[in-house]
Parts: structure tokens; sequence; C-alpha cells
């Protein structure tokens, strides 16, 4: 008969496919809350200092002067549509008040042939791409002159040209789009990014944990923008959920993350 | 949302009335497995657009459960919520859910008007051991109605599967739901003065339907006119047709039934295209005489 020793026997490790963990002798629960937030990456400090010389970017100025005119011209057509809406000349806005500098800082950072989704508070980077303000105004009075021919409501820009998806107002329906996006440019060669961009709020749906796990199981070329402004409609974060954020949910998901203050 | 729940928080806290993060299938899902452990909770969508994003659990484990379990697993839990068109919110916002419902077995659907109907359906569909899905319609909210002694007792119900006649007549039958029958009824008053009578029904609950109460007015008025918000492909207009083919009104119909529905598009955004998809009283009004041939 076959002595034991003719039978290997597997390395003491949990054998279910795809596991790296360990086995342990103790039963102790993960307890929430222990790792910590996941660092926040700046340049300058809050007056305005670069913290490290090697991290400045050295922008030419006329770059930061486009960031600059962007962020004010976007902050100034919010304030006059926000007052159409009150005043019932439309029915609808959605101002982008304090995230102007995300909106310019990360379309700055794209290639203009970069595909992006967004969610619905995202105008400064269809404005730093170049689109044009009578044509921001047409959609949101949804009059002849808009390209949408007066179907959407306001805000909901899209833009073939300057590669910004109509918007689109179910939340965090972008998200699986988005990577099906960035899957189809991997397939086809295309040398583009994607980019998505929701709020923490909408991290909440279904669609974004669907969205990001295919994302990291097909291996897209995507980068995932998450606004947390505080507030999702009118629930705060406390109760939008628990931890850090939405950066450090599942950490095991195989992305790269960073928190940005801007 | 839209402030429906005002107050309750105040009066009954936490418990009972809860805000949730924003996922439509989680808290719909929730709510279901509440009903199922043995609570009646009500589940609010912000409108029934967004149910779509939850609709497996209203359908296949709200609807089918009690089937699926021979009766052993009961879930009673009512989904309320703003349906059909609104103003100036577009396509993701204005469809009409009454025909994908009312098409479910194992779903009791309920579509109010008046504040009486509002009041004593939602009470009934709590008090209801089966599913119900209750539509209501944003731009009735702020409609004010006049409320009898009884129907602003306690205890006051309106009995689901109930057609009301809002308004009796002779000459032709106007079968609606939800806010199209104020559109009836002003359609009504118009036509009163060139002597055509018009008798309103408010179907109430579009599954079980009254098909009964339709019956006995067609019967008496010989002509039919459908009214509804939704599409019209395979919808409330189609199915009242339909059943009133299969039953004993049909003999006593004079004219073909006409159907007034919303325009067969996704809702368009600006006020003069919106206006032109909704079903208007100029449009009932025209299909009442079309029927009669005056």
């Amino acid at each position: 008969p076959p002595l034991p020793q003719d039978f290997p026997v597997p390395e003491e490790k949990p054998q279910f496919p795809g596991a790296s963990a360990e086995f342990a002798d103790r039963l102790e629960f993960i307890q929430p809350n222990v790792i910590s937030g996941i660092p926040v990456y700046r340049v300058m400090d809050r007056q305005g200092h670069v913290l490290s010389p090697d991290q400045d970017p050295q922008l030419p100025q006329e770059a930061v002067l486009k960031l600059y005119r962007t962020m004010t011209l976007l902050n100034t057509m919010d304030r006059i549509l926000y007052e159409s809406q009150r005043q019932g000349r439309i029915s609808f806005y959605m101002t982008n008040y304090g995230e102007e500098g995300t909106h310019v800082g990360s379309a700055a950072a794209l290639d203009a042939s970069d595909l992006v989704f967004g969610q619905y508070r995202e105008a400064g980077v269809l404005m730093y791409r170049g689109y044009p303000l009578d044509l921001f105004m047409a959609q949101c009075y949804g009059n002849a002159s808009d390209t949408a021919k007066g179907r959407q409501m306001p805000v909901h820009y899209g833009c073939r040209e300057r590669h910004f998806v109509t918007i689109s107002s179910p939340l965090a329906t972008q998200i699986p789009q988005a990577v099906g996006a960035a899957y189809a440019i991997k397939r086809s060669d295309g040398n583009r990014a994607v980019i998505c961009y929701f709020g923490e709020g909408a991290a909440s749906e279904g669609d974004a944990h669907a969205g990001f796990n295919f994302a990291a199981t097909l291996e897209c070329p995507i980068v995932f923008f998450c606004r947390n402004n505080g507030y999702a409609i009118s629930t705060p974060t406390s109760e939008q959920y628990r931890g850090d954020g939405i950066g450090e949910r599942n950490p095991e998901k195989g992305f790269q993350k960073r928190g940005l203050e801007g | 949302a839209l402030q429906i729940s005002r107050g309750l928080w105040k009066k009954y806290g936490d418990k009972r009335v809860i805000d949730t993060p924003i996922s439509e299938m989680g808290f719909a899902g929730i709510a279901v497995g509440a009903a199922m452990a043995g609570l009646r909770p009500v589940c609010e969508f912000m409108t029934f657009n967004f149910s779509m994003q939850a609709i497996d659990q209203v359908i296949n484990s709200a609807a089918k459960t009690c089937y699926m379990s021979a009766g052993s697993i009961a879930v009673p839990i009512v989904f309320r919520g703003p349906n059909g068109a609104s103003a100036g919110v577009a396509a993701q916002h204005s469809q009409c859910f009454a025909a994908w419902y009312g098409h479910c077995p194992g779903l009791k659907v309920v579509s109010p008007w008046s504040s009486e109907d509002s009041k004593g359906l939602l009470k009934a569909s709590i008090r209801d051991d089966n599913p119900v899905v209750m539509l209501e319609n944003e731009l009735l909210y702020g409609v004010p109605f006049e409320m009898s002694e009884q129907a602003q007792s306690k205890d006051f119900i309106v009995p689901i599967g109930k057609a009301k006649i809002e308004r009796e007549g002779t000459h032709v039958t106007l079968v609606s739901h939800s806010r199209p029958v104020g559109h009836c009824l002003e359609a009504a008053a118009v036509l009163a003065k060139e002597g055509v009578e018009c008798e309103v029904v408010n179907l109430r609950t579009i599954r079980p339907m009254d098909i009964e109460t339709v019956e006995a007015s067609v019967v008496k008025t010989n002509h039919l006119v459908t009214v509804e918000g939704g599409w019209p492909q395979f919808g409330v207009g189609a199915e009242i047709c339909a059943r009133i083919m299969e039953g004993p009104a049909f003999n006593y119909l004079d004219a073909p039934a006409v159907r007034v529905t919303g325009a067969d598009v996704p809702m368009p955004y600006a006020k003069i295209l919106e206006d032109n998809c909704i079903p208007q009283v100029k449009d009932i009004i025209f299909a009442v005489k079309k029927t009669l041939n005056i």
C-alpha cells in the first residue's frame, strides 16, 4: 500500500482560490477605525506656501491664469444661473461652489481627448475644455440654440467634441459605464484614459461597488474621482457612511488611492 | 423627500422614521427584509423613476414571495412616492409606472387623486398584508381638496380595488387615475355647457382594477374614453379597453373606445415641448367629441 509520505502535503496556508491570507490560531475581530485614514496629499498649505519645493509643478504663468480665469468664470456663471432658478426662469440648477479648484485641477491634468464621465457637478471640467458660455446657458434655458434640443434638465451638459459624456440624472450609473468605456479603450489600444466623477453620496449606490470591482478585475485605464462635500442631497456624511471615507473602503480591491484637499 | 414625512420624525423619532444612504436597491431590500421579519415598513422612493434601481427587490422579492412560499412568508410593505410627470424635470424624472407595476401578480397598485384618496388608500395599504405600490403625484401635493367629516376621522380608509364615480353623466364615460382625473372633471365642466354630460370614473386602484364600475358606466353611457399620463403602448387605457371587450359592456358600446395618453416619447425638458407631451383638457374634449361624433 502507498505510504503517507508518498502523498504531497499542501503548504500550511488556506487553500481556497484567490486567498493570500495566513492561518490564525486566535479568534480576533479586525476592529473598525483601527486603520487610520488615507493621508491627504497637498502641495500648498492653507496660506498658499509650497511645502516641499520638489513637489511644485512649476506651472507656467499662462496655465495658472487659465485655471484662475476658469474658476472665476464658473463661479460667476453659477451665481447668475442660480438666481435664474430662484426667479423661476429655469426649473433647476446645481452650483459648483467650493469645487471649482477640483474641476479645473483635474481637467488640467487630463489630455484633451481623455473621456469624462461626470455626475452633475463638474461644469468646470467642461468649461476648462473650452465649452462656450452661450452653450451652457442655452442648455439651461432649453432654447433653440441648445445642442440637446431642449430635451434635458439644466446642467445636463454633454459635448462629443470635448469628450464629455452627457450628464444623466440617476446617481452612480455613470460608474460602471465609465469602466466599460475604459475597457473598450483598452481593447482598442487607444492611448486614452477615462475619468469618472461622482459624489460621496453616490458612492453608496450598488452601481459604485459593481463599477469599482469591474475596474479592478478587468484592469481598466480609469481614474475614479470622488467629490466629498459633506452632503448627499440633504443627508450628511455621518449618516451616509462609516469610516474615513470612500477611498478607505475595500482596500483589497487593487486600487491605488490618494486623498486630496482642494 | 418633498416634505411628505415632515413632522413625523419629530413625533415618532429615529426608530420609526429613518434616513438612509443613497442606495435604492439597498434600502428597498432592507425594507423588504424588515417586512418579512414582521414589521410594516413604508419605503419611500424620491420618485418612482428611481425605483428602477430597486425593481428586483420590488418584483422578485416583495411581489412574488408570498406565492413562491405558498403563503408562508408575507411581505406587508408599502412602496410610495411621486409617479409620472411633474414640471420641468425631463425624461428621467417623469415616467409613469402604473402599467409596469400593474402588470405584476403579487402586487397591489393604488393611484390616489384627491386628499381623501391619499389618506384612505395609504392607511388601507399599510394595513394590507400584501406588498402595495402607491403611486402619488408631485403636482398634486400642493393642491387642496375638500374633505368630509368622515374622511377626516381617524380610521378612515378607502378600500383597495374600488373605483369612485366623481361625477355622474349619461353621454360618455371618462376613466382615469391620479392627476388626469382633475383634467377630466375640467373637461366635463366645459362639455356640460355644450350639453354633453360626462361620467368621470376615478379608478383609485390600478391593480386589482375595478372593471365592474367601468362596465356599469359604459352600459349606461355607451361611450368610453380612457385618460392617463403614461405612455400609450401596453398602458392602463389599453388594459381597460381589452377588459371591456372581454366583458358584457362590449355590446353596449356605440363607438370604439378612445385612449388619451402621454406622448410616446421620453419627456422633454423645454416647457413648450413638455406641455405637448402631457394630456391636456383640450385633448380630452377632443377625444370625447371624436367618440360621440360631434
